[in-house]
């Protein structure tokens, strides 16, 4: 009796109808049964949390193997080096560095401030039935692809620049002796400047939507207690909010500059290709991830594929080191809200 | 009396830089998308469904570029999906606080915001130059190995909101822990978890640096996985960049599709996750 009622309990608790089949088999054997299954299916998991670290080990290994042609051929001198040759085969990544480095930056000087200010308007300032569809807007335009974001850059943006704004650059500092030659050559419409704007597009969204999540973190009572004592929304937002939040919006601005050295398609649209460093922003230049865009399928010969993929390479521990600072940054700030 | 006219001042300052900010922000990603579709919409006919891609300078449609898309995300669903729930069951289950969870996730938070292109030159040293040739089932990897950190994160994420009184309420009537993972966790973070496949989905659905040298392009038909394999994001890109009018306006096109269906896959997974949390 007991032990039929030990069965139903089973039933009722495992609602699977192999395991229910017990009426041949033994309560040891069940049991037997239900620990090889508990136990590979913990081994299946874990072997799956471990084909995650075997990716990530994977690509830094193959991309270690696949630029050794390349660091044989020049080595420490690939870094320092701007000549990109096929006919001669003589390579080296300065340019793109130069060019990834210069893009991302001139877009983080863009969307940061304009990304903390929407989410100062949202968080702070929204009225409560717009705050919703605005932040769904820009989580939904934080998922669109980077193509879209390029194709509109080469069709509209760049035509649009080399009528306006880069005439006017010119025009405006063409007299003035440093700024004349940061604005200096003809308007081409693609170039350093116009790849930059359109990442600052493209990563607004990301640091948008996690500098509102950073703010939401915040307890109210803090922000209650100083609009309390009579402070002003500004006052509120500079001496509660960012001091409070900071390494979290420090945390997710790096999150959207590890986006910003990354993307491929948004810059290779409109960057100009050309393997140079020019102190002109409106002149035409590269990125790493555009040039293995532009040419990897078109590569020749060992050496000129292994030196596209040691830019990977350079691209790929560049990120890394960025994205780590960012979620050690991130992590920290969830632990405190967390405390 | 100064003091206060001067904070009021700055304050009025801030709120209009706030507003300009966001009308500045918003008002460049609505003309992005307004452009989209003016540009789009007019290409937009049946042909763009039933004829394969044509040669420079004349019309044509996008068939092979979507049906190679389709086969390759189905595929790249398929590899990525069930390594990622497991791993992500692993993190959240078993391995909740040992090391090797926290270094997993680590890793898998560089992972998922690694440059997509690097994963590209990756699935092209150890699929494409071994083979010889591009293929399909290359490109469909590469996008795999996109799939999984998004999968991973969101399973975690889900299976960690199920309350822990459930798992123990499991183990009190003599559950084994497999069971109650896949008899009780699963089915209590079911659509959240279907919200992380979506949300997959809807990032490869555009990716394009990671195809362009694993898949390669295709001009023609094609279902054979070990061949080259046309995509619609790199059609997009190839006649975007070439100089015939009737390539850009498909260009456009195949643009406006990747975007609708990107926006209908994003928001079909907030529904979900929306409804999920308030069950």
């Amino acid at each position: 009796m007991a032990r039929q009622e030990n069965k139903s309990v089973a039933d009722v608790a495992l609602q699977t109808g192999n395991l229910a089949r017990t009426e041949s088999t033994t309560r040891s054997k069940m049991l037997a049964r239900m620990r090889l299954g508990d136990k590979s299916f913990h081994h299946i998991t874990r072997a799956a949390a471990i084909i995650v670290l075997v990716i990530f080990g994977g690509v830094m290994f193959s991309l270690v193997f696949g630029s050794i042609p390349a660091i044989k051929t020049f080595g420490f001198d690939f870094l320092t080096t701007q000549s990109w040759n096929p006919v001669t085969e003589k390579f080296g990544a300065l340019a793109p560095i130069y060019g990834t480095i210069v893009t991302s930056f001139i877009a983080m000087l863009i969307a940061v401030p304009v990304g903390l200010l929407i989410a100062m308007f949202i968080t702070e300032l929204c009225p409560m039935f717009l705050r919703r569809p605005i932040g769904i807007a820009i989580e939904l335009l934080a998922g669109i692809p980077s193509i879209i974001y390029g194709i509109w850059g080469l069709f509209v943006l760049a035509p649009f620049l080399q009528a306006t704004l880069q005439p006017f650059l010119i025009g405006a500092f063409g007299n003035i002796p440093i700024l004349s030659s940061i604005f200096e050559g003809p308007p081409y419409g693609i170039g350093v400047l116009t790849a930059s704007l359109i990442l600052a597009i493209m990563v607004l969204p990301f640091i948008t939507s996690i500098s509102c999540d950073v703010f939401e973190a915040v307890p109210p009572v803090l922000k209650e207690a100083a609009y309390g004592v009579g402070c002003t929304t500004w006052e509120v937002v500079r001496y509660v909010v960012l001091p409070y939040t900071r390494v979290g919006v420090i945390g997710g601005v790096m999150l959207g500059l590890g986006r910003a050295l990354g993307e491929t398609m948004a810059v290779t649209f409109v960057i100009g290709n050309a393997h140079k460093i020019s102190a002109s922003l409106i002149a035409p230049g590269t990125t790493i991830s555009a040039t293995i865009a532009n040419e990897f399928t078109e590569a020749v010969g060992k050496v000129y594929t292994s030196s596209l993929i040691a830019l990977g390479l350079i691209l790929f521990v560049i990120t890394f080191i960025v994205l780590a600072c960012a979620r050690l940054m991130l992590a920290r700030m969830d632990r405190r809200s967390g405390a | 009396m100064s003091l206060y006219a001067r904070r009021r001042r700055r304050n009025i300052l801030a709120k209009g830089l706030a507003f300009a900010g966001t009308a500045f922000g918003l008002g460049w990603l609505a003309l992005i998308l307004g452009v989209l579709f003016y540009e789009g919409v007019s290409g937009l006919s049946l042909a763009v469904f039933t004829e394969m891609t044509p040669p420079p300078g004349s019309a044509g449609g996008l068939l092979n570029a979507i049906v190679g898309s389709l086969i390759m995300t189905v595929l790249a669903v398929l590899i990525g999906t069930p390594i990622g729930i497991l791993a992500g069951t692993y993190l959240a289950e078993y391995g909740r606080h040992d090391r090797l969870s926290t270094i997993v996730r680590f890793i898998n938070d560089i992972l998922l915001s690694a440059p997509s292109i690097v994963i590209g030159l990756f699935i092209y040293e150890v699929m494409v130059a071994p083979m010889g040739h591009f293929s399909g089932w290359a490109g469909a990897v590469a996008l795999a190995v996109i799939v999984i950190p998004v999968v991973v994160r969101t399973t975690e994420d889900m299976l960690n909101l199920v309350p822990n009184a459930l798992r123990e309420a499991a183990a009190s009537i003599g559950m084994p822990r497999s069971i109650a993972i896949r008899n009780i966790s699963y089915r209590a973070a079911r659509a959240g978890m279907i919200t992380g496949v979506l949300l997959a989905v809807a990032r490869i659905s555009g990716e394009t640096a990671p195809l362009l040298f694993t898949a390669l392009n295709n001009q023609f038909w094609s279902a054979n996985l070990h061949a080259p394999m046309p995509s619609l994001p790199v059609v997009i890109f190839q006649f975007a960049l070439s100089p015939y009018k009737d390539w850009q306006n498909l260009a456009w096109t195949g643009a406006l599709i990747i975007t609708m269906s990107v926006l209908v896959l994003s928001i079909t997974a907030r529904a979900l996750a929306a409804k999920s949390r308030s069950s």
